[in-house]
């Protein structure tokens, strides 16, 4: 925007940070409410990895430990991971599918909205959702678990399993551009499940055959299992910023797809 | 099909002056080797009601889709508002009811009026939102609970919560029943009222006769007739004169400009384009002729009538 040298004035648009706020925070807290009303939604990817968590973490494994750390407290950083997993893929993949498919981000594109509130409004409420699923995990391990954790390490664990949610946000945002609205959650569920288990977080990846030890590396929620896993104490064998780059890549490439398929719409629709 | 008298009464005044805020000037677009538009002009002015009517699959939506910029034209010019209808400035002032297959339906009536009342500088109070859309009583109601008008009626609601003044609305009353429809006619025509700009498309030719300013005619992605109500029901000369005679039916039919007699237990219906000069020689042989009714074709008539004429040649404007 050159000012100074235009000779004709462009209106240029622009509302002001506050009013901009206000509806970035209105349409993150009406995505929250739809989706906790949905219950195939908040039902299925906060109780699933607490299920999950309760019966391996608690229940079956009492006082087993997996290198170094107890198997309550091991299991807590995978399912954590795993749950973050589910809460950003559904949300942002299955929700962005149905919306895109049937019509309604036609609705919301043909009103002002700024565009970027409604993916911003996606992604902070699958981070929420992770939150929600990360601090039940926490309080079920330590009141039950045993799990002994100092509140510098919770909250550290917490911020990377939250900053970890934005790179599914990003595959999820891929698989919705792609995925037709009732194929997504189908999608979500054939990509989510496979990779959660190749990735060592349903059981300690050194139980996995040894193929799929190698092939862990390729996947991203085997890089967010293995940060989480470093927080509680577990010994790593690669850097954690070894981990965050392997994770910032796969967003990077997530985006891109994405991209690919926002443009291919828009080829359609301007074509 | 003809307007009643209170209908005629409340259409709103004529106007043709305005500042031309939606226009198309020879637009086309393709979807792939589908020509949904074809070569299509449509200036909207200020303040006016234009209804764009046809059959399904005529183009109607993907004209208001072009004039909303969410797509583009494969050739010609699109504006609203002097500039591009992307432009979020423009968009401020327009709102819309699309069809749409799935509304979130987890979230409260007021709370989706609540995020698009939002997205505009001045909106309307919730409460007058509520009230024009007839939202009062379920504005506390899951959108998955509501019923199909309803569901129109929450719709009709997102498209003018932020009191813009452009409207464009898609198929607004499709599967309503009659009482809904009218409730609807009525909020729209108060949009009217209040100086706003008002594009729908519609498949119901009362509709279009009863709120429009200017109908535009559109078939197989071309406008074939554009103008007021009743100058496109002029477009078909044929009236319909009822009366009872004694005539033999036969000597009816030969008078010169009748084109078609029907007799039934109300007497006879006969077609023609001059009824002044077939009822003077309806007289002059029939001194007993009565029950004299003279039946000016409806829209639908001249919908059938203009769309027939094109139904077998490619429409070229």
């Amino acid at each position: 925007m050159s000012a100074a040298s235009s000779t004709l004035p462009v209106p240029v648009f622009s509302r002001s940070v506050a009013a901009s706020f206000k509806i970035y925070l209105k349409e993150a807290k009406y995505e929250f409410l739809k989706l906790l009303r949905l219950p195939v939604y908040s039902l299925s990817t906060i109780l699933f990895p607490v299920m999950f968590y309760v019966l391996f973490g608690l229940l079956l494994n009492r006082g087993h430990e997996q290198r170094g750390v107890m198997v309550a407290t091991y299991l807590m950083a995978t399912y954590g991971t795993f749950g973050v997993m589910g809460a950003s893929l559904f949300g942002f993949g299955a929700g962005l599918a149905s919306e895109r498919g049937l019509g309604w981000l036609e609705v919301k594109r043909a009103s002002p909205m700024p565009p970027f509130a409604y993916f911003a409004a996606k992604t902070i409420v699958c981070m929420a959702f992770s939150l929600i699923i990360i601090l039940i995990l926490l309080t079920l391990g330590v009141l039950f678990g045993g799990v002994q954790i100092s509140i510098a390490m919770a909250a550290k664990l917490i911020a990377t399993l939250v900053v970890g949610a934005s790179a599914f946000c990003a595959m999820g945002m891929a698989i919705g551009y792609f995925a037709g609205p009732n194929s997504a959650p189908a999608v979500v569920n054939l990509l989510y499940l496979p990779m959660s288990f190749a990735s060592g977080l349903w059981i300690p990846i050194d139980m996995l055959p040894r193929f799929l030890q190698k092939f862990a590396p390729f996947l991203p929620p085997y890089h967010l299992g293995q940060l989480a896993l470093g927080v509680v104490g577990v010994p790593l064998t690669q850097s954690a910023i070894g981990h965050w780059q392997a994770l910032a890549g796969f967003t990077l490439i997530c985006l891109g797809i994405a991209r690919i398929g926002f443009q291919r719409s828009e080829d359609k629709s301007f074509g | 099909m003809i307007a009643s008298m209170e209908e005629v009464l409340r259409r709103p005044e004529k106007r043709t002056t305005g500042a031309v805020v939606a226009h198309l000037e020879n637009v086309s677009k393709n979807y792939g080797s589908v020509a949904a538009l074809r070569n299509v002009s449509l200036n909207v002015h200020a303040g006016e009601l234009v209804s764009v009517l046809g059959p399904n699959g005529a183009g109607k939506t993907t004209a208001i889709k072009l004039l909303l910029g969410l797509v583009g034209p494969s050739a010609g010019t699109v504006n609203v508002f002097g500039g591009d209808p992307r432009n979020p400035r423009n968009r401020l002032r327009t709102g819309a009811m699309l069809q749409v297959a799935r509304v979130p339906e987890t979230l409260r009536v007021k709370e989706h009026i609540d995020l698009f009342s939002s997205y505009y500088p001045k909106p309307l109070p919730l409460a007058e939102t509520f009230a024009a859309a007839g939202l009062k009583e379920i504005a506390n109601r899951k959108f998955g609970e509501l019923s199909g008008g309803q569901k129109q009626r929450v719709l009709f609601a997102l498209a003018i919560c932020g009191d813009p003044d452009l409207v464009f609305l898609d198929e607004p009353t499709v599967g309503l029943d009659v009482e809904a429809r009218r409730t609807l006619w009525e909020e729209i025509r108060k949009l009217v009222t209040r100086g706003k700009t008002v594009l729908l498309t519609t498949h119901y030719l009362q509709e279009a006769d009863a709120l429009s300013h200017r109908i535009v005619l559109i078939n197989k992605g071309g406008i074939i007739a554009e103008g007021t109500p009743t100058e496109i029901k002029s477009r078909t000369a044929n009236r319909q004169i009822r009366c009872l005679s004694s005539l033999p039916i036969a000597e009816v039919c030969a008078i010169p400009g009748v084109l078609e007699v029907h007799a039934d237990r109300e007497g006879l219906l006969i077609s023609t384009p001059g009824p002044d000069d077939v009822l003077r020689e309806l007289f002059r042989r029939d001194q007993r002729l009565s029950g004299i009714e003279v039946i000016s074709a409806g829209l639908e008539a001249a919908f059938l009538a203009l769309t027939n004429d094109n139904s077998n040649s490619e429409v070229i404007r």
